[in-house]
């Protein structure tokens, strides 16, 4: 009998398909005088997970957050599956921005609804259609898909920060988007415990197939999950390369986050 | 000879400059204030009539703000009706005007006392409610949440608490003003033996439909300047989790506050309707 309780390792998901999903060119947004993105040139391919790196305010969640459209950026452009997103109408932007997820760092979850309810609502904005049986089964299948089939009927306070986590990923993921944003996902929990959360989005990477943006301080999350990693400093993409490539880079600012 | 420090030192003058700055400054921001608010009312009645309706929540809405402030409302309503019954007897009767009491207290509650003092209640509990649940949903980035989930937060949060207030606080008033007259009545019995349809039809006779109207129509305006109050200062909340207890605290002051300056447009209105 196997007691060994760690998860299995799950690989990180290689990528071959050059597809580019998301797109960014010379992306510029600022909050009065506080400039927060100079100037972001990049994109990411379809299936890929990319982490984004940088110290505190250097407008990483504000890049994902312009992705989503949480954040309008002032100037440059931004493409997402081939359309600028600036240019198209307002149906087409709406039809783009359905295809993606956004796991906030809090968890964001409704603390007047139960976790059933958490879950129940993006489905009944998005798919108006859908039946009571349908939808029972969609959210008990997000929820087995996080392991948290067993807190159905609980109040988000009821759960631990983990869970908490892997209920907003779960409300997330019922959606069934093409690109996930992470903000955060490991920030606050124990490493134990930030482990689980990093094989579960290998996880989810691997089962759906979903482009992955992540935003974190945790380097062991980085190194679990990281096709490709960005480093933002003074709101430009100052350094990008894999995490050996990073780590052992000559620039000792940039190894200062692998130490 | 040594000088000797002096214990006060001199105060220094805040040049006359910097004052007037200070003064433009907080004149500016008081008018950006108004501007927002103006805004916000502006969005609110453009989402209101906006499909799709959201009427399952605005039923949940009118039954958290309405049916759940019931007790406070009528513990309350009761309680002015008694007390304003035991104060004002000595004085009517140095007139030898008792039997005027039911007619006196009746005319207060409904044209006055009752409506106000509900909404002012209204406002302490609801008013705050709303603003320190929108303030902490905005914190925990619920609001976000939704607005990544295809919900327009406006609509699903702040028309419906808006509407669930304008149409609450009405129904809270009339429950509160029989309550009230309930309590005049006890207090009224507690000296003297007045029957119970004596009592009512003393206050009946004494109104006129001219009383109710303008009474009932103001409550109207009352709730719906709490529910936009506060859900403006929960909306628009952006000081983390100091902005929550700021929030709640902000809707109960300016809500308030609003309900004397409608009660005081309301009874001018009404004085030159009936003049």
């Amino acid at each position: 009998m196997n007691n060994n309780t760690t998860p299995p390792e799950i690989k990180k998901n290689e990528v071959h398909d050059n597809t580019t999903v998301v797109a960014m060119k010379h992306l510029k947004k600022s909050f009065g005088n506080n400039d927060v993105l100079k100037d972001i040139t990049l994109q990411i391919n379809k299936g890929e997970s990319l982490v984004i790196l940088g110290k505190s305010g250097t407008g990483k969640s504000v890049l994902i957050k312009c992705i989503v459209g949480l954040n309008v950026f002032d100037d440059g452009e931004l493409s997402i599956f081939g359309q600028d997103i600036s240019k198209i109408s307002k149906p087409e932007l709406i039809a783009v921005r359905k295809k993606i997820g956004f796991l906030f760092q809090s968890g964001a979850l409704y603390d007047s609804m139960s976790v059933r309810e958490n879950l129940e609502f993006p489905l009944k904005r998005q798919q108006q259609t859908i039946g009571d049986d349908e939808m029972d089964a969609m959210v008990k299948e997000a929820l087995g898909n996080v392991g948290l089939s067993e807190a159905i009927d609980k109040k988000p306070s009821e759960l631990s920060g983990g869970m908490r986590k892997r209920l907003g990923l779960a409300r997330t993921l019922i959606l069934k988007p093409e690109i996930m944003l992470y903000d955060e996902p490991t920030t606050g929990l124990d490493p134990i415990t930030s482990k689980e959360i990093s094989t579960l989005i290998l996880d989810v990477q691997n089962k759906f197939q979903t482009t992955s943006i992540i935003i974190t301080h945790d380097i062991e999350c980085a190194k679990r999950t990281a096709n490709r990693i960005i480093v933002l400093k003074e709101g430009v993409c100052f350094a990008e390369g894999s995490y050996t490539e990073l780590e052992n880079s000559g620039d000792s600012w940039i190894r200062s986050f692998f130490e | 000879m040594q000088q000797v420090e002096p214990i006060n030192p001199p105060v220094e003058r805040i040049p006359e400059s910097t004052n007037i700055s200070i003064r433009v400054s907080l004149l500016s921001k008081f008018f950006l204030e108004v501007a927002s608010f103006s805004l916000f009312m502006l969005r609110f009645f453009k989402e209101v009539f906006k499909p799709p309706y959201e009427f399952n929540e605005l039923l949940k809405q009118c039954f958290l703000i309405g049916y759940k402030s019931l007790p406070l409302i009528g513990i309350t309503g009761f309680i002015i009706g008694l007390v304003l019954t035991i104060q004002s007897r000595p004085t009517l009767a140095k007139f030898g005007a008792v039997s005027w009491l039911p007619a006196m207290v009746g005319v207060s509650i409904i044209r006055e006392i009752g409506p106000v003092i509900s909404a002012l209640i209204f406002a302490g509990k609801v008013g705050s409610g709303i603003g320190a649940e929108l303030a902490s949903m905005k914190v925990t980035e619920q609001i976000d949440a939704m607005q990544v989930s295809w919900t327009n937060p406006f609509k699903y949060l702040v028309v419906s608490r808006v509407l669930a207030a304008t149409l609450m606080l009405p129904l809270l008033v009339i429950f509160s003003d029989a309550i009230g007259l309930f309590g005049s009545f006890v207090g009224v019995n507690l000296k003297d033996h007045v029957s119970f349809y004596l009592f009512f039809s003393q206050i009946f006779q004494s109104l006129e439909f001219k009383d109710l109207l303008p009474a009932i129509t103001k409550t109207f305006f009352f709730g719906f300047a709490i529910g936009l109050i506060g859900s403006y200062t929960g909306y628009n909340s952006n000081k983390g989790t100091e902005g929550v207890g700021e929030a709640a605290n902000t809707a109960v002051v300016f809500s308030s506050l609003m309900v004397f300056i409608i009660d005081m447009l309301a009874v001018q209105i009404t004085s030159l309707m009936q003049s």
